[in-house]
């Protein structure tokens, strides 16, 4: 494992790229939020991403998926990441393909995978509840009722959540924690669409008194908590690598601007200044990429210590994504602060992202009880 | 069995036979490493035994060719003797900058009668080598190196004076920069010549450092005759050597910390105590913990930019990149374990030596061209932001 991309890998890359770039550029997410479009992303460019194999990336042959793995899934995020890419690739083809892959039922892959694969089926993952994310304080509870389940409580920041057509959802059962897919039009299910800084989709979900059939569990009852953690681990490696795509551009775009823009009779970019800056964040961004790499491969080779290498990745690159935006706006200057610059709309969706699925503090703790620091 | 199976098996049967018990034992201390050369008085018998056998089969320079003293391996070769050698312990057999720096100069851009004479002998820890770049005036503008060299017919005449010369005291030869064109602009006016330090008229001052130790010599050159073969590449060509191998001493560098064998969460731990299983100081902890994240994140981009150089890609100005984070790193390695070892560390022999080791790191970021001058190389060559 040395961390270099193959022949194969590469031109996925390419081709995700100049697809994405193509068709799903920075100036269709301001088309998405400019119109306050009622779906956040486009569901006929999702179909074309679909038949790209975006949508089945982790979803095996024999549900109608090309199974490339997490180290494509991240490849191809990287490329949204780059274009502010709006679409249900991170809920749906990543974290839902992720929890019914590895725990589903028989009869729950068979009616979802295929519709996951083929861009016909939006599912969401709705697992933190308050401001901060915390899979080990979920409160959700899902008590036995009949020769079922009934769910209480309430989910935040569930992607995609408003247009989901199942939801996954992590509740507390007696004995541990437990996965059910549940219809969103089911009875007591209220869901919300919050209306974010990145202009992307997300929701807030409260169950009351929410009737679920005991096929609705992903896995074993009670035993959700391996099967979930997994899944987030597959998600902050993704999200890390969405976050890299998205922080390389924002300053491909400010080396880019401070290169041309003219005071005091000359380019910025001449001044020292800016140019040690811009090169310490440039080390920065290559030793995030690596992080990257080497979480998505861990998880990939089912490597033992995979959780703990998707930790420090998440927690590299979220600080060195922040410092993109930061260094990004700065050196934009006034422009920076405008709408019409690209540069703000990386900002915030970096600040989402970096909050997905465990910030950098989140994943330091969680690093320093791991190896007893 | 497959070729590598077999020199796997062969290396391990080897390394077995003919590594004494001594040297698989961690290095303790700076007196424990081997430096070879004509001044060399072996630590232990051992040591010396383990520098023959590993010289007479050229694995102090595993990968160099057979016909100049070198193992003539792979490099898939070089890396299973790399991890057998690493599964016993075994020490590495001789430290050297001849075989760091000066050889690989030798094998790209020497003549064959240089390579016969100098290679030989650095693998067989005979001779020991340092190096002549900086200068008094000359240490981040490195090409502005005044040190004067004139062809007298029948040889050279080297006059001046180098500074920051790593062992110049312990060394038996130098690899020197010198200006041959005084006339032509700074960087078009410089040669690389070879030349033994007993040649009369050179002489090595050493420097004691704030951290008490004196790695480093002042070098004076008077009326120094150096013979006319001992030119390596063309005349006034001798920046483009220069380039190649601070590109080298930079890789070099910037993997320095990564050679501790201890992670710093297990020092910190080990000076500043645990209290319910967490570092007691918590603003240390998320600093110890940031360390080691970043720690591991570089030795990913270690690995990666490695892994790339193998598959044809070159390092090129990403050296700069390694060097200005690994040295950054090292340095902020050392002031944590500083900060948990309080007033113990800040005796000058407490806690092994520690605090000579904390200010010895403060010169990481200043050899081999400062982070600055990194910062410099990324902007102009990688970046290619104007003027820069």
């Amino acid at each position: 494992m040395a961390l270099v991309l193959n022949e194969d890998e590469k031109m996925l890359r390419e081709a995700a790229g100049g697809f994405i770039a193509d068709k799903a550029p920075v100036k269709a997410l301001r088309t998405l939020r400019d119109t306050n479009d009622a779906t956040g992303f486009d569901r006929a460019l999702w179909s074309e991403m679909a038949e790209m194999g975006f949508a089945g990336v982790l979803v095996d042959e024999d549900n109608g998926g090309v199974d490339m793995g997490v180290l494509a899934a991240g490849l191809i995020a990287e490329q949204m990441g780059r274009n502010l890419t709006a679409s249900p690739f991170l809920s749906t083809a990543v974290l839902a393909a992720t929890a019914l892959g590895r725990g589903g039922s028989d009869a729950q892959k068979a009616e979802w995978l295929g519709k996951i694969a083929s861009g016909d089926a939006v599912i969401s993952l709705a697992v933190d509840e308050g401001r901060k994310h915390n899979p080990d304080g979920i409160e959700t509870r899902a008590e036995r009722s009949g020769n079922g389940f009934k769910i209480n409580g309430a989910k935040a920041m569930v992607i995609d959540g408003h247009v989901a057509d199942q939801i996954i959802v992590a509740a507390k059962t007696s004995g541990g924690t437990t996965l059910f897919l549940v219809d969103p039009k089911t009875a007591g299910l209220t869901t919300n669409r919050t209306d974010m800084i990145d202009a992307r989709n997300a929701a807030k979900l409260t169950f009351e008194n929410v009737e679920v059939t005991a096929d609705a569990v992903i896995g074993e009852v009670d035993g959700g908590g391996e099967l979930l953690s997994h899944v987030l681990n597959v998600g902050r490696a993704v999200v890390g690598a969405e976050l890299v795509g998205a922080s390389s551009k924002a300053f491909e775009d400010t080396t880019e601007y401070i290169r041309e823009r003219k005071q005091f009779g000359t380019e910025i970019g001449r001044f020292q200044a800016l140019q040690h800056r811009s090169s310490h964040l440039y080390t920065e961004l290559e030793i995030a990429r690596s992080a990257m790499l080497a979480a998505l491969t861990a998880i990939e080779d089912g490597a033992e210590d995979a959780e703990l290498v998707a930790s420090m990745a998440k927690a590299k690159i979220g600080s060195v994504a922040k410092l993109a935006s930061q260094e990004g706006v700065q050196m934009h200057g006034g422009v920076g602060m405008t709408d019409e610059y690209d540069i703000g709309l990386y900002m915030k969706r970096i600040r989402v992202a970096q909050e997905l699925f465990g910030d950098t503090q989140y994943h330091m703790e969680k690093i320093a009880q791991a190896k007893g620091i | 069995m497959s070729d590598l199976q077999t020199f796997k098996t062969e290396t391990r049967a080897w390394l077995e036979e003919n590594c004494p018990a001594e040297m698989r034992t961690p290095i303790t201390s700076d007196a424990d490493i081997c430096w070879g050369g004509r001044n060399y008085k072996p630590q232990s018998a051992a040591q010396k035994l383990w520098l023959e056998r590993m010289g007479a089969k050229g694995w102090t320079t595993p990968t160099w060719p057979v016909e100049y003293g070198g193992g003539g391996l792979s490099k898939a070769e070089a890396k299973i003797l790399a991890k057998e050698m690493a599964r016993i312990g075994a020490r590495s057999p001789l430290s050297s900058f001849g075989i760091w720096m000066l050889g690989p100069a030798l094998l790209k851009f020497g003549t064959e009668a240089q390579k016969q004479e100098h290679l030989p002998p650095i693998v067989r820890g005979e001779i020991r080598w340092c190096q002549g770049y900086s200068e008094p005036s000359a240490g981040s503008d490195l090409a502005s190196l005044a040190t004067k060299c004139e062809d007298k017919g029948d040889h050279f005449l080297v006059n001046g004076q180098k500074v920051w010369t790593s062992y110049a005291d312990q060394a038996d030869w130098i690899f020197c920069l010198v200006r041959t064109d005084p006339k032509a602009k700074k960087h078009e006016g410089i040669s690389f010549v070879l030349f033994d330090m007993d040649t009369p008229g050179v002489e090595a001052k050493p420097i004691k450092l704030i951290s008490g130790k004196s790695p480093f010599c002042e070098t004076f050159f008077q009326d120094v005759k150096v013979r006319k073969d001992q030119l390596v590449g063309e005349i006034n060509k001798g920046w483009t050597i220069a380039k190649y191998l601070l590109t080298h001493e930079r890789e070099m560098i910037s993997g320095q910390g990564q050679e501790v064998a201890r992670p710093i969460s297990e020092v910190t731990a080990g000076l500043a105590g645990l209290e319910e299983g967490k570092l007691a100081d918590p603003m240390l902890r998320a600093k110890v913990v940031e360390a080691e994240i970043d720690d591991w994140a570089f030795a990913q981009t270690i690995r990666r930019k490695l892994g790339e150089a193998k598959v044809g890609a070159s390092l090129g100005a990403d050296s700069s990149m390694l060097k200005y984070y690994g040295t950054e790193l090292n340095k902020r390695r050392l002031e944590l374990m500083m900060d948990a070892g309080g007033y113990e560390s800040l005796e000058w022999d407490g806690d092994g030596g520690m605090a000579r080791n904390w200010l010895r790191t403060k010169g990481n970021s200043i050899e081999g061209g400062t982070s600055e001058v990194q910062l410099n190389i990324i902007s102009k060559h990688i970046l290619k932001l104007p003027g820069a």
